[in-house]
């Protein structure tokens, strides 16, 4: 029997029941990633993982920043700095939109009484060579969530297709509390508010973002972060050079928010970008082919 | 009548791919149908967000039987040969039943005469419909799961029913190595209902209970049906509220895609938002969240939208409404905060910061180009008629300032109709804020041409930018691709010559471009301007066509002079197609392709050249005489009319000409004895020949 008039859940409730629902699926509940990231999908759980023949099934939080999204705190729908809950199922299983749709449901969004509709949208990385087909899901009409079947990653087609569900939190939990400002989000159920944790952060990054970060050193950094990047490459180190491109990527958001990164340039930090993701992804799954031989002969 | 239902369910289709790959499918089963010898009477195809369904009528039961004869060894060949051969044909003996022998050529041959019974069709469709399924190419194709099909999203299901019964069959696919997972989908004689409100699978027989239970199954499987329930919902909302609607189609077919079960319902946002320009909230519903703006009476929106949903709910949609309504609430308070802050600054500041955009790495920031377009818009006012140079430079100073402005970063498809907004907000004169929306104009071969003198010359001006600017370091358009779009910047140029009568070579406008850039930034002028012409002017040959200038036509004018004058070379090829309407034309064409064949042959077998005018004295006969006279006025007064540039005249004597060329070649006789005759009816031939080439190059039109 479906319970009516349940207690709307806070942000933090959201979380604990995708969470819940998620780990019943099988999924392993991993935490967010330490660095400074785009989007879940950065995750090496998400990315290096959608790689090779092994199944895998994860969900977790992911706090995400975009520099050049930030306002200063003042808008009410914008945030640089925002969370992703991830959901990765790989294989794809065939029930996969059923799945996602019950994980709805137990979020107090009954697709009965709403109107759930998956609109074609392809989601492209140039930074980190992917691509998937799939939909936006929108939920009368706002669009709450991502869904992609993975094709390809770093260049290198999927061996087995990955389903990757990525819920845009503050969307779905100011659609579930019925409010019209992000920073008026209920966090805790007990008073705390979104803004009350968050607003002050959204000015400050956004003066850095936009006025603060000093220009030369960002560009020094992405030097830095990637040649660090290949020589770890170069010594058989595929995760601690990972970590270098992402932060490669991130400080070229933030160059791209100060408003200094000109068209061709562009172009040309997203390819360096894309080249360090792409190595990261050979050296990764080359280095996992040998581990599991290696694995296979001391069990022998 | 016999009936096949085949029903594909997959996940959610793209709305954009529903239609072509129902066809697509429903052609290639029909294609195989025919190669198996399979005729039917129709084969129709639907689609819904979820399924392809295709329905043949009229197949046979079986294949029809064909009479098979195949050749064998000759009555000599080894015993072990023809024991072969009756293997093959599945004999025993050669005493059996169609065996024969026959002369071929004065051998005796055996033969074998049977009749090959047809396969049932019921057999032959499931092997077919698999192939299709996998044959069904997508526009965007993905694999999923451990699968190696790729199809344009996953495939849930296959029902393929024959005449009431199931098929026995299935689509098999491999799948990556040692994952234990059925590697086929399975046909069935089951299908689904709307996802929400009747995910159960039911039974199928045939297509008319099909369509019955999908429809109780919230499912209106025809798509010409769903735009009809929407079209005819809209207006009756629309009407209920005393609004109307405007042209809608394209929503129309794009929501149709997007719902099996369209239930259409209307919201409203605060009427505080009508202060934004409208194009701004059109953008907002129909673009982003695909709805229907309403309007009053006046034409003006109203704060109210429809809506289209997938579902019915017991709350009549109540809750599926204040959701839209807030996310049409989130879009719009997002818009008017840019509106507001943009409005803080003037388009003039907003303008300066455009220094720090980069238009292309070898051709400086966006605000190098504006000063650019202020010079060279001065100067080409020059040209155009009433055109005041001071709004000219100043709506060249403001047409990209909405570049740097929020609205535009959010909605880039705005540019150039929020710097005219944002100009009117500041005062700007009508005509200046109008050409800063304008400047872009026209895009391609339908859309609006401006026609105010500053709109004109600002968007001639920026053509010019972009065609000398890409031209002058190298970036040309090859074959297909043109990621500049210069195509439709040289055709925006010939639409604002030709629609507003500009008179001014295209050598010389392209300069004054050139001459805006600072020195080194381009190639030498000469190093491209021959190229940069004729890619104009190819254009311009495309778009007569376009308009219905027949090919050889449009060639003949083209042909005859170096012309670089669009408006020039146009007024040719309209005079030469209102003369080749003319009774005289036919006549007139056959008199010059006699005249410089004979000419031609001659020059050939002579070794000589006629292009030179006869000489008087030569000439005997009246027809002749009158003839030259007649060239030699024609040739005066051809020369006039060119100058005046009045084609109508030129073509009127050409048509004149009719008479006189008729009577020479009834009268006079070219190969006579007397050489110096002949050569000198020779040259009043090549007269003919060189004066109508002044005019058009005739030996390109096919009387």
């Amino acid at each position: 029997m479906v319970r009516q008039n349940r207690r709307v859940q806070s942000f933090q409730e959201l979380i604990l029941t995708l969470q819940q629902y998620w780990a019943a699926q099988g999924c392993v509940l991993i935490q967010p990633y330490d660095m400074m990231v785009g989007a879940g999908t950065f995750h090496p759980a998400t990315l290096l993982r959608s790689l090779g023949p092994k199944p895998w099934k994860t969900a977790y939080v992911q706090p995400s920043r975009r520099p050049s999204d930030g306002r200063y705190g003042v808008n009410p729908n914008r945030l640089q700095h925002y969370f992703q809950f991830q959901v990765v199922l790989k294989p794809s299983p065939d029930d996969i939109q059923e799945l996602y749709l019950q994980s709805l449901t137990s979020l107090g969004v009954d697709p009965v009484n709403h109107d759930i509709r998956f609109v074609e949208d392809d989601w492209e990385s140039p930074t980190l060579g992917a691509w998937g087909l799939g939909w936006e899901v929108w939920c009368d009409g706002m669009e709450v969530s991502q869904f992609t079947y993975f094709q390809q990653v770093g260049g290198i087609d999927c061996e087995i297709v990955s389903g990757e569900l990525t819920y845009g939190l503050e969307r779905l939990a100011m659609y579930v509390q019925g409010v019209d400002n992000v920073f008026d989000l209920d966090w805790n159920g007990a008073g705390t508010s979104y803004g009350e944790i968050f607003k002050s952060a959204e000015r400050q990054y956004s003066e850095y973002n936009f006025e603060q970060a000093n220009i030369d050193h960002l560009r020094r950094h992405f030097d830095d972060a990637e040649s660090e990047c290949l020589s770890l490459l170069a010594a058989k180190l595929p995760l601690p050079a990972y970590d270098n491109c992402i932060a490669a990527s991130h400080l070229f958001n933030l160059l791209e928010s100060r408003g200094v990164i000109s068209v061709t340039e562009r172009q040309a930090y997203i390819s360096r970008v894309r080249a360090l993701a792409k190595k990261c992804c050979d050296v990764w799954l080359a280095l996992e082919s040998i581990d599991d031989h290696s694995a296979t002969e001391k069990n022998d | 009548m016999t009936e096949l239902l085949v029903e594909i369910l997959s996940e959610e289709i793209p709305a954009r791919l529903q239609l072509g790959g129902a066809e697509d499918l429903r052609k290639i089963i029909s294609r195989k149908l025919q190669e198996l010898d399979l005729s039917f009477d129709i084969a129709t195809a639907y689609v819904t967000p979820r399924r392809i369904t295709v329905v043949v009528n009229g197949l046979p039961s079986q294949q029809p039987d064909q009479v098979e004869e195949r050749k064998g060894p000759r009555i000599t060949a080894s015993e072990q040969a023809i024991e072969g051969f009756l293997k093959s044909v599945g004999c025993t003996s050669l005493d059996d039943v169609g065996i024969e022998i026959r002369n071929v050529k004065g051998t005796e041959f055996y033969f074998v005469k049977r009749l090959l019974h047809g396969r049932s069709t019921s057999s032959l469709l499931p092997g077919l419909i698999s192939d299709s399924v996998v044959e069904l190419r997508w526009p965007k194709s993905m694999r999923w799961g451990v699968g190696r099909l790729r199809w344009v999203r996953p495939i849930h299901s296959i029902l393929c029913v024959f005449n009431g019964v199931r098929l026995e069959g299935q689509i098999n696919f491999d799948t990556v190595l040692g994952q234990s997972v059925s590697n086929s989908i399975s046909f069935g004689n089951m299908t689904q209902g709307h996802r929400i409100l009747a995910p159960k699978f039911f039974r199928v027989r045939n297509f008319k209970e099909y369509k019955i239970e999908l429809h109780k199954s919230f499912v209106v499987l025809e798509t010409e049906e769903r735009q009809r329930r929407i079209s005819q919902a809209l207006e009756i909302l629309a009407k209920k509220y005393g609004l109307s609607t405007r042209e809608n189609d394209r929503l129309i077919i794009e929501n149709a895609g997007l719902v099996e079960w369209p239930v259409i319902l209307s919201g409203t946002f605060d009427s505080e938002f009508l202060e934004l320009p409208e194009e701004v909230l059109t953008t907002s519903m129909q673009t982003h969240q695909k709805y229907f703006p309403l309007y009053d009476e006046e034409g003006a929106l109203a704060p109210r939208f429809v809506m289209v949903a997938n579902l019915e709910t017991k709350d009549q949609g109540a809750r599926i409404i204040k959701g839209n309504e807030r996310v049409l609430r989130a879009r719009l308070y997002d818009a008017k905060f840019f509106w507001d802050s943009d409005l803080k600054i003037s388009l003039d500041s907003h303008s300066k910061r455009l220094r720090d955009i980069t238009l292309h790495a070898k051709l400086g920031s966006v605000g190098d180009k504006v000063e650019r377009l202020r010079t060279v818009g001065v100067s080409v006012a020059e040209v155009i008629s009433g055109a005041n140079p001071d709004w000219v430079s100043r709506a060249a100073l403001l047409c990209k300032a909405d570049l740097a402005t929020e609205m535009v970063g959010e909605f880039p498809e705005l540019q150039g109709v929020m710097g005219k907004y944002y100009a009117l907000y500041q005062n700007e004169n009508n005509e200046v804020a109008e050409a800063i929306e304008e400047h872009y104009k026209p895009q391609g071969p339908n859309d609006m041409c401006p026609t105010s003198s500053t709109s004109v010359t600002l968007a001639l001006s920026d053509k010019l930018d972009v065609l000398v600017s890409m031209f002058g370091i190298g970036e040309r358009p090859t074959g297909s691709k043109d990621p500049y779009a210069l195509r439709r910047a040289a055709l925006g140029v010939i639409r604002l010559i030709l629609e507003n009568n500009i008179r001014v070579p295209l050598s010389e406008i392209l300069l004054i471009s050139h001459n805006s850039f600072e020195n080194g930034t381009l190639e030498e002028y000469s190093s491209y301007k021959d190229s940069l012409v004729s890619f104009i002017t190819e254009r311009l040959k495309v778009y007569l066509r376009e308009l219905g200038y027949n090919h050889e036509v449009v060639s003949s004018a083209f042909a005859v002079a170096e012309d670089d004058d669009v408006w020039r070379l146009t007024s040719r090829v309209k005079a030469l197609k209102d003369f080749l309407m003319t009774p005289s034309a036919p006549d007139l064409l056959k008199a010059y392709n006699r005249a410089s064949n004979i000419v031609k042959i001659e020059e050939k077998k002579d070794g000589a050249n006629y292009a030179s005018e006869a000489n008087k004295e030569l000439l005997v006969e009246q027809a002749e005489r009158n003839l030259f006279t007649r060239l030699v006025s024609f040739h005066q007064k051809v020369h006039d009319a060119l100058n005046r540039e009045d084609f109508a005249s030129v073509m009127e004597e050409v048509a004149n000409l009719k008479e006189p060329v008729d009577q020479f070649f009834n009268d006079v006789t070219v190969n006579v004895e007397d050489l110096k005759l002949r050569r000198n009816r020779l040259y009043l031939l090549g007269q003919i020949r060189d004066s109508l080439k002044t005019v058009a190059d005739f030996s390109l039109i096919k009387g």
